[in-house]
């Protein structure tokens, strides 16, 4: 007897295995989803942008022969000592407590071979960081854990935190795992216990109120240090306007890509704008001020290539940060510890329960035994290999372009491949010379 | 040696300029400011024994990141005075205004008249005596160090409180989220015995009630979840 023919089983679009599963997670356990990382999601990128390339209007540059500059110089605006840098990336904010000591000196190290930044993270300044970062700038965040003058004075310059694209409008998150004595004993908080971090200022709210700041940390640091201004990619024209307004030297504009240590899920993957989407207002911001390029803007959120590098460069920024890539870069994720990430239920690539401090790679932990696993001389040559290739393939694009400076590189030189990104990005869709929202059109 | 600096004639800069290297000096001098006028900023960031006199009043943070000066000031305090102190005494003969001595970590910041909201939140370590009352949402997250009050305090004391502990004579309007009353022992008598001579505060320690942290909140529990 013939059967009769059944049609495949079919799986929900709007309720996939994944979603069920959160939905089982969430209904075993009362509470939602934390964890490291920026959004998982595909959100119109640097990907979908290309160069042109040069062509019989413009001419190329000799690869290898003829120059072209890379160097960068942050806080010229008020500051009495700018930074300078030798390339156009720099390493972003990461706490101390949720990463390694281990791993903040690789990071410095790395950094400082390349001839450029690293950044301190909630938690306050590390010897580890300061002794191995020829320029190491001094977070200054809500939370305020670690903050004190004498380590305000020995940075190089200092970020105002205001907010992340990660959580913009969010605090931090350190679970009890990882409040370890050094880590309790730096935020002056008992030890074990799940420590909160402030989403707001304690004594500041609003951009009059940050203007009184910023000259306050001036007066204390002779106006020596540039002071950068860390926003969220929420408003990238009002914020980038109103911390300029504010007096900062440089704004770091953090679009929703970006990592983070940890935090709700729900946070990272629904709050925010993608990273290409806040650049253009952020630029306009600064030229219908008079100062693009007088004060900087450092992008952050997603960078993982030298072609994203050039085409956040092109697209108006000065420089950018890097979080996540830098850690992959020292041996986050990596696939030789595959057996491990089975055991915590993951997987290489997918390992992002950075909160829980069982980090087989050593980075995200506190446990000795783990943190001894990363050593920071190597994983500090890789970070400096992985930035040396970000350069040469940044820089290779733009004498593509007939550039002698990376920061030649101009919004002209890019199209879009979708219209999503030819309207985020204010560049044509290719083939045409349109993109959604150009005006006169 | 007494050196007087006129706010009149001489830019924020050049106090704070002067201060800061007499202080680094650790020459031990005396410094009056007059005509201050409400300038924002005023004598912060000093480290070393220096003493410091305001003549009027001050604007925002005001003896800011403070260490090791004596810093007093004739007349009222903005916001945020001594906002992160890390040691020393600041004196205010008046009212200080919204965050006092928010994320202090050490030292003692003694006013004399009333504070305002948010005094002492998210402090970490330092003593603050208000001889007069303190706002709403006072010791917000305070994780470490004293505060006394002898007047009143406002709306949700102590919110999400660490370990700070907290002193009040008068009334406490209400309690914030995970902070309750608690016993005065042995060691709280001596404590505030001590903070109030040093503070010249007319008052017993037997007039005190101590608030703390329930420690509740210190793990994060689905059942809490109405406290948040
Ligand atoms: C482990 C980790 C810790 C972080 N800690 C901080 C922090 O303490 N303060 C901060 O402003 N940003 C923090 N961030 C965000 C980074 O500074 C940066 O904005 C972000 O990582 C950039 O995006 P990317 O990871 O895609 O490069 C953290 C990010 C990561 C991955």
């Amino acid at each position: 007897m013939d059967k009769t023919p059944q049609t495949e089983p079919r799986q929900s679009w709007t309720f996939s295995n994944e979603i069920n599963s959160e939905i089982r997670r969430a209904a075993a356990t009362g509470i939602y989803d934390i964890r490291g990382g920026g959004a998982k999601r595909r959100v119109p990128h640097f990907d979908d942008l290309l160069f042109l390339g040069a062509s019989v209007s413009r001419y190329p540059l000799e690869g290898y022969r003829e120059k072209c500059e890379t160097s960068v110089t942050l806080g010229t605006r008020f500051a009495k000592k700018p930074i300078e840098l030798k390339i156009p990336v720099t390493i972003a904010g990461m706490s101390f407590g949720a990463l390694s000591g281990n791993a903040k000196e690789a990071l410095g190290r790395g950094a400082t071979m390349a001839g450029t930044s690293t950044t301190t993270g909630d938690g306050g300044m590390t010897e580890e960081e300061r002794g191995h970062s020829e320029k190491l700038v001094y977070q200054y965040l809500p939370s305020r854990y670690g903050m004190n003058p004498d380590d305000l004075r020995r940075a190089d310059a200092i970020e105002v935190v205001v907010g992340q694209g990660a959580k913009p409008g969010g605090g931090g998150m350190l679970l009890g795992q990882k409040i370890t004595e050094r880590v309790a004993g730096m935020r002056d908080l008992p030890e074990g216990i799940d420590q909160r971090s402030a989403c707001r200022h304690p004594d500041w709210t609003g951009p009059d109120d940050l203007e009184i700041k910023i000259l306050e940390l001036r007066e204390i640091t002779n106006w020596e240090k540039p002071i950068y201004v860390k926003i969220g990619g929420a408003r990238p024209y009002y914020d980038t306007a109103l911390a300029v307004k504010a007096g900062a030297d440089v704004v770091v504009l953090d679009g929703m890509q970006g990592g983070t240590a940890a935090t709700q899920d729900v946070f990272i993957e629904h709050v925010g704008q993608p990273t290409l989407a806040c650049i253009r207002p952020a630029v306009q911001a600064l030229q219908d001020l008079g100062l693009h390029r007088e004060v900087q803007l450092i992008v952050s959120g997603g960078i993982r290539t030298g072609a994203d590098v050039a085409k956040a460069l092109a697209l108006g920024a000065d420089a950018v940060a890097i979080g996540t890539a830098a850690l992959v870069a020292i041996g986050d994720n990596d696939p030789k510890w595959e057996s491990e990430y089975q055991k915590l239920g993951t997987t290489t690539g997918a390992y992002d329960d950075w909160h829980e401090g069982r980090d087989p790679a050593g980075i995200t932990t506190q446990d000795p035994e783990l943190m001894a696993r990363l050593d920071p001389e190597a994983a500090g040559r890789r970070l400096r290999n992985y930035l040396n290739v970000l350069t040469l393939e940044c820089q290779t694009l733009a004498r593509a372009c007939g550039h002698n400076h990376i920061h030649n590189l101009e919004p002209e030189d890019l199209c879009a491949l979708t219209m999503e990104a030819a309207a985020m990005a204010q560049v044509p869709l290719a083939g045409t010379n349109w993109y959604p929202g150009k005006p006169g059109f | 040696m007494t050196t007087t600096l006129d706010m009149t004639t001489t830019e924020l800069r050049e106090v704070n300029t002067t201060l800061q290297a007499a202080a680094k000096s650790q020459a031990n001098e005396a410094y009056v400011i007059t005509n201050p006028r409400g300038s924002h900023a005023m004598a912060c960031g000093l480290d070393g024994p220096l003493t410091v006199t305001i003549k009027g009043s001050t604007g925002y943070y005001c003896a800011g990141m403070n260490k090791k000066a004596a810093i007093t000031v004739e007349g009222s305090a903005g916001p945020g005075v001594a906002e992160n102190m890390m040691s020393g005494i600041v004196t205010i003969e008046g009212d200080a205004s919204q965050y006092a001595g928010a994320t202090g970590h050490g030292g003692l910041l003694n006013i004399k008249g009333n504070a305002s909201s948010r005094c002492g939140i998210s402090m970490k370590g330092i003593d603050i005596v208000v001889h007069g009352s303190i706002g709403h949402m006072s010791a917000f997250m305070a994780q470490k160090g004293n505060l006394v009050v002898l007047g009143d305090a406002g709306d949700a004391l102590g919110d999400s409180l660490y370990e700070a502990r907290l002193f009040v004579r008068g009334n406490v309007k209400s309690l914030g989220a995970d902070c309750v009353e608690k016993e005065m022992r042995p060691e709280h008598f001596e404590l505030l015995k001590d903070l109030l001579e040093k503070a010249g505060a007319d008052a017993r320690p037997d007039e005190f009630k101590r608030y703390g942290s329930a420690r509740q909140l210190y793990h994060f529990n689905i059942d809490n979840a109405d406290a948040y």
